[in-house]
């Protein structure tokens, strides 16, 4: 059912944990739908210099945040606002149709954070502008067809 | 070393040697039709009927009570169906329970599509119906009465004797799906009331694809499956003879050897349960503490959830099984947990372990050796462990 890259990334996350004095932290998710993805970043001029989250979800769930935390390290804040669901995905060599929703989450995770941090520190992306960290994150009918 | 630990023998059971033995000669040897005249149909006949004494035997029913079907879910399908369409004319009501298997509870959605009309009980924390409920529940248009034997998550088991009294004294037919009841508890259909009964063989060490309905005498049913006369005339289709032989054995088997087989199961269940208890924090179990199936055992892990927990332990050598909804491809996790009041993290993060005659006590010692490091490591990465983490620290 999952490729060895999730299983490996499931087995073995990259980058669990959390940043004391993140610059950005954002959440999504609910545990109505079972999965809960938080992740924190430390960011230095404008690049992301640090990457932690924590998942509650499933085989993928965790593996999409892991995989998510590898390719947003050491990239401007504007690159990784490009990172799509999609990309996620592929860096893990497909996710089941059922588990897409997971990297939709990964993918939103990491825009509340950054979100987070522009508020904090009164910074405007364009990409975020229709981004509302606050949306009930439930992802599983926002799925994107690999 | 990775181990091979099964823990799921809700799901199906490995099928015993002496029952693939029993079967061989019927795929090869006597392969005769049993509706054929000639001598390989009276081979093939007989052993369809010693398989439907043998079952017959093992519930104190009639023979000619016992009706082959392609597994548990027809004979479910048939009963209520069945008994639907029989009896539609006296009333088109049927009482069930909310936490029945989907074979039962699909069954029923469809026909209150065809006008029938059905009321779900509610069950109490531990699963059990409430029998002034459904005696409130019954009006003079009621026929069917279709509440499961054994819950096939969380193991709780019904009061069937209550139930089928209560049947009776209504004048409603009363339906029980004992699939998973059948082959670890004693079953004796005159004494408890019951006037249909779903079982199937592969839950009790036979093969897939093979079930029968007992159906008490004189009960009004229709065919599910309409054709040729097999099943006198009730279930059409060419008998499955070496699945029918092979569930034959294994019910002689599992009743010849049910004692024995409760108080292991008792011994293992129990240990298993205390050992997640003693060892784990924040762990709820499900069920009934006490009227629950001899080896169910179903926990829920509080701040993790259930398919990261069956990986894990599928990484170790163990096969379990979770309710958890990411592990069937629906949004909603078990409706049998939510149904007994649990949350939706709670439901999520369950799990459960279904043992059998093939587990020992070294089995369930390595389930208790890994499953505690398993939830630390996924607690460690929870959101939501981390707010009382404190707490549980200190425990």
């Amino acid at each position: 059912m999952y490729s060895e890259k999730v299983m490996d990334h499931f087995t073995n996350p990259r980058n669990v944990g959390e940043i004391e004095n993140a610059d950005g932290v954002g959440q999504v998710g609910n545990p109505k739908c079972g999965d809960i993805m938080k992740m924190y970043l430390k960011i230095d001029n404008d690049m992301i210099t640090d990457v932690k989250f924590k998942t509650f979800g499933c085989g993928s769930a965790i593996a999409t945040s892991s995989m998510a935390t590898e390719m947003i390290q050491g990239k401007t804040v504007k690159e990784v606002l490009q990172l799509t669901n999609k990309a996620v995905a592929e860096a893990l060599d497909g996710l089941p149709p059922v588990k897409m929703h997971c990297s939709v989450l990964a993918e939103q995770a990491v825009k509340a954070a950054i979100y987070d941090y522009a508020q904090k520190n009164n910074l405007h992306y364009e990409d975020l502008d229709d981004f509302n960290p606050n949306d009930d994150h439930d992802h599983h009918d926002d799925i994107e067809e690999e | 070393m990775k181990e091979n630990v099964y823990l799921d023998y809700s799901g199906t059971s490995p099928m015993k040697k002496e029952i693939l033995d029993e079967m061989l000669p019927y795929f090869t040897l006597d392969y005769g039709n049993p509706s054929s005249i000639h001598a390989f149909g009276r081979t093939s006949k007989k052993a369809v009927d010693t398989a439907r004494d043998r079952l017959a035997k093992t519930l104190n029913a009639g023979a000619n009570e016992i009706f082959f079907t392609g597994g548990g879910t027809e004979a479910d399908n048939w009963a209520i169906k069945g008994v639907a369409y029989a009896l539609q004319n006296k009333g088109k009501h049927i009482i069930t329970s909310k936490i029945e298997h989907h074979a039962v509870l699909h069954a029923c959605e469809y026909l209150e599509k065809q006008g029938f009309q059905v009321t779900y009980l509610d069950v109490d924390q531990y699963g059990l119906i409430n029998l002034e409920q459904l005696k409130q529940s019954i009006t003079s248009d009621t026929i069917l009465i279709t509440i499961m034997y054994a819950n096939n998550e969380i193991g709780t088991v019904q009061s069937i004797k209550e139930i089928g009294q209560i049947a009776k004294e209504r004048g409603v037919l009363f339906h029980t799906d004992g699939v998973q009841a059948y082959g670890n508890i004693p079953i004796d259909v005159q004494d408890l009331g019951i006037d249909l009964m779903s079982i199937s063989a592969h839950k009790l060490y036979g093969p897939k694809g093979v079930g029968a309905l007992y159906i008490r005498k004189g009960t009004k049913i229709d065919p599910l499956i309409h054709g040729g006369a097999q099943e006198k005339k009730r279930r059409a289709g060419t008998e499955n003879v070496p699945g029918i032989v092979g569930f034959g054995k294994a019910a002689l088997l599992a009743y010849e050897g049910l004692e024995e087989h409760q108080l292991t199961m008792i011994r293992l269940r129990d240990k298993m349960i205390n050992g997640i208890m003693e060892t784990i924090p924040y762990v709820r179990l499900n069920g009934h503490p006490s009227q629950r199936l001899p080896g169910n055992v179903n926990v829920s892990i509080e701040f993790i959830e259930g398919e990261s927990l069956l990986l894990s332990l599928d990484l170790v050598g163990i096969a379990a099984s979770s309710g958890s909804a990411c592990t069937s491809g629906s949004l909603d996790p078990s409706h049998v947990l939510m149904n007994i009041g649990l949350t939706h993290e709670l439901a999520h993060g369950s799990l459960r372990l279904s043992l059998g005659d093939f587990n020992t006590e070294e089995e369930i010692d390595y389930v208790l050796e890994k499953l505690p490091p398993i939830v630390t490591r996924l607690r460690a990465m929870s959101p939501l462990y981390e707010k009382i983490k404190g707490g549980i620290e200190n425990v």
